[in-house]
């Protein structure tokens, strides 16, 4: 399966995240000789709070559905997504954003 | 003091994918599907339910709570609070009859915290499932999942609590059980109301945001299910939220984990029981993480900031 490598915008700090796991799985997944990494808020993990919403600036994704209430369409068309339901195709760019409301 | 209001009676939630929340709420809870209607929604029963249908699923593009619906006595009852609820200023609506496939005429009105509720005095009656009415056995073998026994309640957040605790207090007869309040503002931020000797039937968290919904929770008969409900929860890599623990408030024995939308469900065990004589049990807001989470004695990152 292939391996793609997520990145902060901010601060340069990555993960590893295969393409049958979505972002939220890929950042909690254990990696050899680093504590269990905390860059994205994890909630729900199901497309429905909110609290993992990201911005994907650069790199090829897929997106499960999601809350239109947190992801209206224009914002998903811009490369606003919740990381919990985006598999990742290629190595991603990625800015934590705070939950929409 | 009691107004004919019974019980709860059912809850209709939205779903992302309708084929991912009938495999956790059928396969995984152990919800019995008894019906799907022409509008696409799925309806789910409590094995030990004598209703038709308690829970009912509808396919949306936003996940939450569409209304929670308690049963009352009569249809003279109904009529009566229908009156009672407009005089009080609830927006007030009637669904007719046979809107939800076997439900009876119900009232809907919304409420402080943004919430929409229903009464209703008919919904045909199906028996509980499994097992003869007449000398019935003790439990049916072929339940799934958890074996959730009934529906039984839903936890809600939202701004106005106080206000829809008076709404449901004064209106239709629901007895405050349980409350967290802030020592030094006294100002409440939980409220657990029961409308029968449950420890709640309905619950509220104070919550900048209007309308939203927690979880709603499902009865099992022991902690040894709850642990076997955690035990099903990892066999089938569910998110969890927390537990298997206890709560303060209401001391049920519980574990929280979310389905594929993201709406969070609760199985529970035991807990306390409220009379109407019983004075309100009441928890220091500074206290809310043992009153939450009476192993951990603190909050995780996710019950107050994680809703639909
Ligand atoms: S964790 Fe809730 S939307 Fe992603
Ligand atoms: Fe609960």
């Amino acid at each position: 399966m292939m391996k793609h490598t997520v990145k902060l915008a901010a601060t340069g700090e990555e993960f590893f995240c295969r393409e049958d796991q979505n972002l939220l799985q890929g950042m909690q997944s254990f990696q050899m000789g680093l504590p269990m990494l905390k860059l994205i808020p994890v909630g729900c993990r199901g497309g429905g709070c909110g609290i993992c919403r990201i911005k994907i600036t650069t790199g090829i994704y897929e997106a499960k559905k999601m809350s239109r209430k947190h992801i209206p369409e224009e914002d998903q068309a811009r490369g606003i997504v919740l990381a919990c339901r985006v598999y990742p195709r290629s190595d991603l760019l990625i800015e934590v954003l705070s939950l929409s409301h | 003091m009691r107004k004919g209001v019974m019980r709860p009676g059912h809850v209709q939630i939205r779903v992302l994918d309708m084929d991912e929340a009938v495999v956790h709420y059928r396969d995984r809870l152990g919800l019995i599907e008894v019906n799907r209607d022409s509008l696409g929604r799925v309806y789910l029963k409590g094995w030990t339910e004598i209703d038709a249908f308690s829970v009912v699923l509808r396919e949306a593009d936003e996940p939450g709570m569409d209304f929670m619906g308690f049963k009352v006595l009569s249809p003279d009852v109904l009529a009566c609070l229908y009156q009672e609820l407009v005089d009080y200023g609830c927006q007030v609506e009637t669904i007719p009859a046979g809107e939800l496939d076997g439900c009876g005429e119900r009232v809907r009105f919304d409420s402080p915290t943004g919430h929409y509720f229903e009464i209703y005095a008919e919904k045909e009656q199906t028996g509980k499932w499994g097992v003869e009415e007449k000398n019935p056995d003790a439990w049916p073998e072929d339940l799934k999942g958890m074996r959730a026994t009934r529906f039984d309640h839903c936890l809600l957040y939202g701004d106005d609590v106080d206000g829809t605790v008076d709404l449901l207090e004064t209106v239709l007869g629901f007895q405050l059980a349980e409350q967290v309040v802030d020592k030094e503002t006294g100002q409440r931020a939980a409220a657990f109301l029961s409308i029968s000797t449950k420890a709640h039937d309905v619950a509220f968290v104070r919550h900048p945001e209007k309308g939203k919904f927690h979880h709603a929770s499902f009865y099992l008969n022991s902690w040894e299910d709850v642990l076997r409900a955690a035990d099903l929860i990892s066999m089938h890599d569910i998110p969890l939220d927390m537990g298997p623990t206890r709560h303060g408030l209401t001391h049920g024995q519980t574990i929280y984990f979310f389905d594929p939308s993201g709406n969070r469900s609760e199985v529970f065990s035991g807990g306390d029981y409220t009379y109407p004589d019983h004075p309100v049990v009441t928890w220091d807001a500074d206290m809310l993480g043992k009153a939450i989470f009476y192993h951990a004695r603190e909050l995780n990152d996710t019950f107050l900031a994680v809703v639909t």
